[in-house]
């Protein structure tokens, strides 16, 4: 559906010049919910607006349903975007207008009739549950549904493909998961590609089936998500993953600690191995649970558990080994 | 005192049409260019559709200096303009033309600021969409700022309605003028104040014309 191929932006500002996307190349499959997740400044937001042309690439392609979207006149440039829906974290209603004109606008922009909008629009807020609220001014409405008018919107004009940007920054957590439930519906109901960017790995998780790790503008990795949450290979992505599992152990407790810590990951079927009574079993250490999760990505399980061992050096050293051989990763945090 | 307000009632009738035809052919035309002139201001500016950068500092110096010169000044400047335009130099049409030069740079300045206003996120919305500039300038940027519009225009016609008063000068009338002529030339205390009232009353309705319209357009 998208295919980004050598893609790179510069910025010219008086002081410096910035490569805000580096050489960028990856496809985005029709049907997915693709994620691009980066820290703030990491050029996801501006490799986004790249598909609408929202941003120019200084250099590379960047093919949309089969068409090089920088090639285009602007006549075409305009019928392309009509079909490329887009919300965005400050939602970006018009203010004076009400919910049915805002969701309206984009069918006016291309041409379509009064009839061919009355009969649509209130298809698109039943689909996004703000039926009751057509007359209703944004100013009224809650952050969350503010979001669902923009969905609304964006869906107006029979798009195939939806890009949201930061869409549940601006939202509370309860709010954030009805919005990506939301788009998830959306995504397996029309089944319209997302390309969703957020710098959450929290939301990435929950919805995304592929995700690709920006960091400087550049894409470090890419993967399925459940694989890039349980096996992470760039620092950038480790971290990130490591913040969104938030399994920290607070500076206090580190200091008395005993022994060795160890992180253990498990994943897929090994999860639900007894992999860690095995261990004491055959080494004779102590060993104290003192930080533990599983997740369930995709429907698949993921477990993280932080491990204090305490005992003879050597069969400490044997034991990590052992734990190294049959889970995922183990890594000693703490000596 | 009722007396003499009375004999001055068919004076006040007078001056009270001339103010209103200065004002409203000012107005008029502070709508009809000055809304362009501001929406070619913000939309050349760095950064939007139509970035121009000549365009753009010529046509903001070029407002910034109509706006510095004094109005009574500017009126006497304008004068062989008026003769070109009215074929007169005296009288309230006369002055409607160095009003309306004033009245246009005035509110194309209000207008542009309140164009700034407008979220850009809303703009590019717009043009995510796939909207035309035309487009985005009617369906959006206009319809986003109308209240903003509204309120510059509140303050333009109170301005006018002060400016006018100095119309005098070429013999343009107005409540204004009246006050001047008769209250302060002429030491009529009385006329002074009953004109002066006037005035007040007339702006306190203007504005609160103004704010209600404003306000019912903006839905925020």
């Amino acid at each position: 559906m998208i295919k980004f191929e050598n893609v790179s932006i510069t910025f010219n500002t008086k002081k410096a010049t910035v490569n805000a996307v580096r050489n960028v190349s990856f496809e985005v499959n029709k049907g997915d919910i693709f994620g691009i997740v980066g820290t703030s400044g990491a050029g996801k937001s501006t490799l986004l607006r790249t598909v609408n042309l929202l941003e120019k690439p200084c250099s590379g392609k960047v093919n949309v349903d089969g068409v090089d979207i920088t090639v285009l006149d602007k006549q075409s440039l305009r019928k392309a975007r009509q079909k490329i829906g887009m919300i965005f974290q400050h939602y970006n209603l018009i203010h004076t207008k009400a919910v049915y004109e805002n969701v309206s606008l984009p069918m006016k922009i291309s041409g379509k009739s009064t009839k061919e909008i009355s009969k649509r629009v209130p298809d698109l807020l039943e689909i996004v549950g703000l039926s009751d609220k057509a007359h209703i001014y944004p100013g009224q409405l809650s952050g969350g549904q503010k979001q669902r008018v923009g969905i609304a919107r964006a869906l107006a004009n029979e798009s195939q493909l939806l890009l949201c940007d930061e869409p549940t920054s601006a939202l509370d957590l309860e709010t954030t998961k009805s919005i990506l439930d939301l788009i998830h519906d959306i995504n397996k109901k029309y089944g319209i590609t997302v390309l969703l960017i957020s710098h959450e790995m929290d939301v990435i998780k929950s919805i995304c089936s592929r995700v690709a790790v920006m960091s400087e503008g550049e894409v470090v990795e890419l993967n399925d998500v459940y694989s890039l949450f349980s096996n992470p290979q760039h620092e950038i992505t480790k971290q990130l993953v490591r913040h969104s599992l938030n399994m920290k152990i607070p500076e206090g407790i580190l200091g008395d600690i005993e022994g060795k810590l160890v992180r253990v990951f498990y994943r897929g079927t090994s999860a639900l191995n007894p992999i860690l009574s095995n261990a004491i079993r055959k080494y004779p250490v102590d060993m104290n649970i003192l930080h533990g999760r599983i997740e369930y990505i995709n429907n698949q399980p993921m477990g993280v558990l932080l491990v204090n061992i305490n005992g003879e050096n050597n069969d400490v050293v044997n034991l990590i080994h052992y734990l190294k051989e049959n889970t995922a990763t183990a890594e000693v945090i703490h000596d | 005192m009722i007396d003499q307000i009375l004999n001055l009632m068919p004076e006040l009738g007078k001056a009270f049409w001339e103010t209103f035809q200065m004002v409203g052919i000012s107005l008029s035309l502070a709508l009809l260019l000055g809304v362009p002139i501001g929406l070619l201001l913000f939309i050349t500016d760095k950064g939007l559709f139509w970035e121009n950068k000549i365009f753009n500092t010529a046509g903001g110096v070029l407002v910034n200096t109509i706006r510095s010169i004094p109005f009574v000044i500017l009126l006497v400047i304008l004068l062989p303009v008026t003769q070109m335009i009215v074929k007169t130099t005296i009288g309230p049409l006369a002055a409607s033309v160095s009003l309306s030069v004033a009245a246009v740079v005035f509110y194309a300045r209000l207008a542009e600021a309140s164009l700034r206003e407008v979220d850009k996120g809303v703009i590019e919305a717009a043009a995510a969409m796939g909207a035309s500039i035309p487009q985005i300038i009617t369906q959006v940027l206009l319809v986003e700022a109308l209240p903003g519009l509204i309120r510059g225009f509140t303050v333009t016609t109170i301005s006018l309605i002060g400016y006018s008063a100095m119309a005098g000068i070429v013999g343009g009338g107005g409540v204004g003028d009246l006050a001047i002529r008769f209250g302060y030339y002429r030491y009529q205390m009385d006329v002074m104040v009953v004109t002066v009232a006037v005035l007040i009353v007339l702006v306190q309705i203007v504005q609160s014309i103004g704010d209600y319209t404003a306000q019912r357009a903006d839905k925020a």
